[in-house]
C-alpha cells in the first residue's frame, strides 16, 4: 500500500482483539470514552469467546471489542478500518472484520512458533496462510517487548508488565488518530488513581505507545475523525443492560417506590443483576431467587406490596415464566418484564442476539392475556425504555414485556445523564384508605379500564387477588358474562395504552413510496442502510417500532401510505406477520435473517434495492 | 387493638367438602391470628393451587391465591419488600412438596420470616384422587391403581434436611393445639413450618386415623412442649427414653422409670438432629406403614431456633451499605462515575 497520508473521515471503526485476559474492552472503552469526550458519537460491541477459560492463545480465547467513533454513528460497524490483534489467533479470529486497505497492527513479539501453533498456523507466515499480503498496511509493532523495556526500571514482575500491553497499543492507536493523550491520562488517573504505581506505570506505557508511532510509523495512514457538537450536558458511557438497570432506579426514583428485582442469572441478561445488585446504597432490593419461576413470583410478591417490581431474564426464562405473567395479567398487578433476547429455541445461542422471542412474548401464555409488548432500540435507549415500561406498569396496572437483546445489552454508547425533573411524571394507579367503603378491587376507571391497586397494609381495603376469574367485588366467579366482561377489560385497559404513547414517526422522504419497518435493537443497522441509501439517491421512509403491543395509533395510518412495506426483523417475520394480522390486507415484504448476528448494513441495503 | 375471630373471616363462604379437616384449620387460622391481635391489614395470606389454597378467599386479610408451587416464592418477595407485614402461606403436600419443592427448600435455606400452613392429606383432592408426594408407598389411588411405587417425603425430614429452624405438626380437628402451633409460628422469627395432619374425607378419608382417631390418638401420639418431660398415653403413663442412639418408650412406674428418667423437650437446641428422631417417630421409609409401632408421633413444636432471617438480613444489608456510600439518587451515581460535559 502506498501514499501514506491524513484521513479526514466522519467515522471510524476500529477492533481491539487478542487474548481474554489482554485487556481488550478497556483498550477500547479507554479510546471510545476519550472520542466521546472529544464531541463524537460512539458505539461499541464486545466479542467474547464461547468457551469460559479457553487455553491462552487459543482460538476459543480471543475477546474482541469493536469501537465506533465519529458522526451519525448508529452501530459499531459491519468491518473495522483499523485492527489490532495482540497474537496470531487473535488475527486468524478478527482479520475478516478488517475492511481491504485498512490498518492492521499486530505485536510482531508474539508472532512466534508457540503461538502461531496455539492458533493452528501451519506454515511460519500467518500472513501468507491467511492470503493477506497486499490486501492490508501491515503496522508491524513489538508491543510486548516495548511495553518491557518501558517498564524496565520500575520493578514489577514479568506479570504486571505483561498487564500493561494494551495500554502500549492504547498509546500507538491514539497517535494514529491524532487523540490528544491528556484525555486517556485522565481516564486512567480516575480508574488507578488509588494505586499510585499501577499509574504511572500505565502512563508512561501510553506515552511511550504514542511516541513508539510518532517515531517509527511516518508512513501509514492517520485518521482525523470529524465531529459534531452534542447536545449540552454531562455524558456517560453505558452499556445497554447497565442503562436498563438504570432506567428501572429512575422510574422508582420518579414514583417515590422501593425497586424489587427477582432474577435467576441467564446469560445475556445477567448484567441487569448486577448492576441494580450494586445499588442497594440507593435502597434497590435484588432477589436471586432459587429458579426463573421463582425470579417472577418473588418480583409479583413485592408488586403486591407496592413495590416497583421486576424480573430480568433471556427467552429460556421466559418460556419458564409465562405462567406467572398470566398472573400478574390476571391479578392485575404492575410488573416489569425484562427479555434480553439471546438466540434460541431451547438453550440456542447464549452470547448471541436474535429478535425470535417477540411472538412467545405476545401470546405465549395460555388464555386470552393481553399485556403490553415494547422493545428498545439502542444502548442508551434501554434506559427511557425501563423507565417507560416502569411508568406504563404502575400507572395501568399491568405487567409489561420490554425486549432488548443480546446486541443492545453489551453494546454501549454515551448517556446523557438525565435531570431527573426533565423525566415524565409517574403516578401509581393505588387506592388510598379514605376508599375503604367503597373499595372494590377490580372496579376500574371508565376511561382507562385500570383498577386501583391496594397496598397491603392499608387499613380496611383488605381483598384477596389471584389467578382466578372474579368479578368486580374480588370473589371467584364462572359466571360467563363477568368472564367474558373480564377478558374484553382486560384487552381494553391494554388497547386504551395506545392513547398514552407517542405516535409512530416516520424518517426519510416525504415523497418516497418505500417504508422500511423494523422494531427494537435493529435500529441503527436499519437506519444507517437507509440513510446510505438515500445519500445515493433513493427515496426512502423509515418507521421503526418501540411500541408493539399495542401498536401506536397511527400504524395502519402511516403503512397504508406507502406502496412498498419492506420489513427488516433477526426472526422468521415474527413482526410482518403481527403487523398482517392487525392491518387487514396490508402487504408487506420481508428481509430476515437468523443467524445469532446483528444485521449487516450493507444486507440490508441490498435488500432495499432488490425490492 | 384486641381481635375477634369474626375479624377474620372474609365475607365467602367456604367451600370444602362436609367433613373435610380444612375447615378446621380456616377456624384455626382464623383464631390463632385473633390472639396473635395482629391487624387484618398488617397480615397476609399467600397461598398456591390446591384445595388448601383456597384459603385466602376465607381470611379478611390482604390475600392472593398464585399458581401452582409458587405461594412460597410470592410471599418470599413479599416479605422481603415488606418486612413490617405478617405474612402466612397456605399450601398443600403437592403444592407445597411436588411442585412447589423447590421453593419450599429454599425458603427454609434463606430462613425467611413465613408462617407456612402445610396442609398434609396425602393426596391430590381438588384434581380427584391421585397420590401425592407424601402418600405412604403402595397407595392405591386413581393414577396408581395397584399402588405406588415410590417412597414418600416426610415433611419434618425435608424441613430440618433444607435447614429449617422451626417445624411443628397439629391434627386438623386438634384446634386448641393447631392455634397454639400457629400462634409459635408467627413468634418465631424464620422460616416456621406447621404440618397440619388433615383428613380428605372423599379420597382419602382416614388417611391419618392410625394415629388420629380418638380410639388411639392418646397412645399413637405425644405433644412435645419445651422443657417438659416426654410424657403421653391415655393414662399419661408413658414416657420417652434414650436407649443409646434411639429413642424409646417405656412405662412410668414399670423397671424402676419414674418421671425424672424421661427425656425433657429442648425445642431451642441448635443441632437438629435430635429433632429430627423426635419428628420421625413413627414414620418408615414407607411411611407410617412399617413403623415401630412402639413410638407415638411428634405433635406440638418439634423444632424452634432463632437464627437471622433473610427478610432482615436484606433490609439491613441495604441499610448498611447506604451508610457507606454518599450518593442518594441515580443522578449522584452517574455522576460519580466516569463523565464528560458538553456545553
Amino acid at each position: 500500500m502506498e501514499n501514506p497520508k491524513i484521513i479526514e473521515t466522519p467515522e471510524v471503526v476500529v477492533r481491539f482483539s487478542g487474548d481474554s485476559g489482554d485487556g481488550m474492552q478497556l483498550a477500547g472503552t479507554i479510546f471510545s470514552t476519550v472520542a466521546a469526550i472529544l464531541g463524537n458519537e460512539i458505539s461499541t460491541f464486545p466479542d467474547y469467546p464461547a468457551e469460559m477459560r479457553a487455553p491462552r492463545g487459543s482460538l476459543g480465547g480471543v475477546s474482541s471489542y469493536q469501537v465506533h467513533v465519529g458522526k451519525k454513528v448508529y452501530t459499531p460497524g459491519d468491518a473495522c478500518d483499523v485492527l489490532i490483534a495482540m497474537n496470531p489467533a487473535a488475527l486468524k479470529q478478527n482479520v475478516k472484520y478488517l475492511k481491504k486497505g485498512g490498518v492492521l497492527i499486530y505485536d510482531t513479539d508474539t508472532f512466534v512458533k508457540s503461538e502461531l501453533d496455539k492458533a493452528k498456523f501451519t506454515t511460519a507466515d500467518p500472513f501468507e496462510e491467511l492470503a493477506i499480503a497486499g490486501k492490508f498496511q501491515l503496522v508491524p509493532v513489538p508491543i510486548s517487548e516495548s511495553t518491557k523495556s518501558s517498564l524496565a526500571d520500575t520493578g514489577m514482575d514479568a506479570k504486571s508488565v505483561a498487564r500493561c500491553r494494551n495500554i502500549f497499543a492504547v498509546g500507538f492507536v491514539f497517535w494514529l488518530f491524532n487523540r490528544p493523550l491528556e484525555k486517556a491520562e485522565e481516564f486512567l488517573t480516575s480508574k488507578f488513581g488509588k494505586k499510585p504505581e499501577v499509574l504511572a506505570a500505565n502512563i508512561k506505557v501510553l506515552t511511550d505507545g504514542f511516541n513508539y508511532g510518532a517515531n517509527t510509523h511516518a508512513s501509514v495512514s492517520t485518521y482525523r475523525i470529524e465531529s459534531e457538537k452534542a447536545a449540552p450536558g454531562i455524558y456517560c458511557d453505558v452499556k445497554g443492560n447497565a442503562a436498563t438497570a438504570y432506567g428501572l432506579v429512575a422510574a422508582a426514583e420518579k414514583a417515590g417506590l422501593k425497586l424489587f428485582l427477582g432474577s435467576y442469572p441467564i446469560t445475556p441478561a445477567t448484567d441487569i443483576l448486577h448492576e441494580l445488585s450494586k445499588l442497594k446504597f440507593l435502597g434497590v432490593t435484588t432477589v436471586q431467587a432459587e429458579d426463573e419461576i421463582a425470579g417472577i413470583c418473588t418480583a409479583i410478591g413485592a408488586s403486591f406490596g407496592g413495590a416497583l417490581a421486576a424480573t430480568s431474564t433471556s427467552g429460556p426464562g421466559v418460556a419458564l415464566k409465562s405462567e406467572a405473567i398470566g398472573l400478574a395479567v390476571m391479578a392485575e398487578l404492575p410488573l416489569v418484564v425484562i427479555d434480553v433476547m439471546r438466540g434460541g429455541p431451547s438453550t440456542g445461542l447464549p452470547t448471541k442476539t436474535e429478535q425470535t422471542d417477540l411472538l412467545q412474548c405476545l401470546y405465549g401464555r395460555n388464555g386470552e392475556s393481553p399485556a403490553v409488548v415494547m422493545a428498545a432500540s439502542t444502548p442508551v435507549d434501554c434506559f427511557y425504555s425501563a423507565y417507560n415500561a416502569s411508568k406504563i406498569a404502575l400507572e395501568h396496572n399491568t405487567p409489561v414485556i420490554l425486549l432488548t437483546d443480546a446486541f443492545l445489552g453489551n453494546g454501549s454508547s454515551s448517556l446523557r445523564i438525565p435531570e431527573m425533573d426533565q423525566l415524565p411524571e409517574i403516578k401509581p394507579a393505588v387506592a388510598s384508605a379514605d376508599m375503604a367503603d367503597s373499595y372494590e378491587p377490580y372496579a376500574r376507571d371508565a376511561e382507562t379500564f385500570v383498577r386501583l391497586k391496594a397496598v397491603p397494609g392499608t387499613e380496611g381495603l383488605m381483598h384477596r387477588l389471584g389467578g382466578l376469574e372474579k368479578n368486580v367485588h374480588g370473589a371467584i366467579s364462572t359466571d360467563p358474562n363477568v368472564h367474558q366482561q373480564m377478558v374484553n377489560n382486560r384487552q381494553a385497559k391494554i388497547d386504551y395504552i395506545a392513547n398514552c404513547i407517542p405516535a409512530l414517526e416516520v424518517k426519510g422522504d416525504a415523497d418516497a413510496d418505500t417504508l422500511v419497518v423494523g422494531w427494537g435493537g435493529t435500529y441503527g443497522h436499519i437506519s444507517a442502510a437507509v440513510e446510505n441509501l438515500r445519500a445515493e439517491g433513493m427515496k426512502l421512509a423509515q418507521a421503526h417500532f418501540s411500541y408493539i403491543s399495542p401498536l401506536p395509533k397511527n400504524t395502519e395510518e402511516v403503512l397504508r401510505k406507502y406502496k412498498n412495506i419492506l420489513c427488516c426483523e433477526l426472526n422468521n417475520g415474527q413482526f410482518a406477520g403481527y403487523l398482517r394480522s392487525k392491518i387487514e390486507g396490508i402487504s408487506i415484504k420481508q428481509f430476515n435473517e437468523v443467524k445469532g448476528q446483528p444485521f449487516q448494513i450493507s444486507d440490508i441495503e441490498a435488500a432495499i434495492k432488490a425490492l | 387493638m384486641s381481635y375477634t375471630q369474626a375479624d377474620f373471616k372474609s365475607d365467602q363462604p367456604l367451600k370444602f367438602c362436609a367433613g373435610c379437616g380444612d375447615h378446621a384449620v380456616a377456624a384455626s387460622m382464623q383464631k390463632a391470628m385473633a390472639e396473635l391481635g395482629i391487624a387484618p391489614s398488617q397480615t397476609a395470606v399467600i397461598s398456591g393451587i390446591g384445595c388448601s389454597s383456597r384459603m385466602p378467599y376465607y381470611m379478611n386479610t390482604y390475600g392472593m391465591h398464585t399458581i401452582h408451587g409458587r405461594g412460597l416464592a410470592v410471599a418470599t418477595g413479599l416479605k422481603t419488600s415488606r418486612p413490617d407485614l405478617t405474612v402466612w402461606n397456605v399450601s398443600g403436600d403437592g403444592d407445597c412438596l411436588a411442585i412447589g419443592g423447590n421453593h419450599f427448600i429454599h425458603a427454609m435455606r434463606r430462613n425467611i420470616d413465613l408462617n407456612i400452613i402445610l396442609f398434609n392429606n396425602k393426596i391430590y383432592g381438588l384434581t380427584k384422587g391421585q397420590y401425592s408426594p407424601t402418600s405412604d408407598r403402595g397407595l392405591v389411588s386413581k393414577s396408581s391403581p395397584w399402588g405406588t411405587v415410590e417412597d414418600p417425603f416426610c415433611p419434618a425430614e425435608l424441613c430440618l434436611g433444607a435447614r429449617g429452624n422451626f417445624f411443628a405438626r397439629a391434627i386438623d380437628a386438634d384446634i386448641k393445639n393447631s392455634v397454639e402451633a400457629m400462634k409459635a409460628a408467627v413468634h418465631h422469627k424464620g422460616a416456621a413450618v406447621v404440618e397440619m395432619l388433615c383428613n380428605c374425607v372423599i379420597f382419602a378419608d382416614g388417611i391419618h386415623k392410625l394415629v388420629t382417631d380418638s380410639s388411639v390418638r392418646a397412645d399413637k401420639t405425644i405433644l412435645l412442649e419445651d422443657g417438659k418431660p416426654m410424657i403421653y398415653g391415655k393414662n399419661r403413663d408413658k414416657g420417652l427414653i434414650l436407649d443409646g442412639w434411639d429413642i424409646k418408650s417405656v412405662t412410668i412406674g414399670e423397671n424402676g422409670i419414674t418421671e425424672k428418667d424421661l427425656l425433657v423437650h429442648d425445642a431451642k437446641k441448635a443441632d437438629p438432629t435430635f429433632h429430627l428422631k423426635l419428628a420421625m417417630m413413627g414414620y418408615s421409609p414407607y411411611g407410617y406403614a412399617g413403623a415401630d409401632d412402639n413410638l407415638p408421633i411428634a405433635l406440638g413444636v418439634i423444632r424452634d431456633v432463632e437464627a437471622p432471617t433473610y427478610d432482615w438480613a436484606v433490609n439491613d444489608q441495604i441499610e448498611d451499605v447506604k451508610g457507606k456510600k454518599k450518593q442518594r439518587t441515580l443522578r449522584d451515581l452517574l455522576l460519580s462515575g466516569d463523565t464528560w460535559e458538553v456545553k
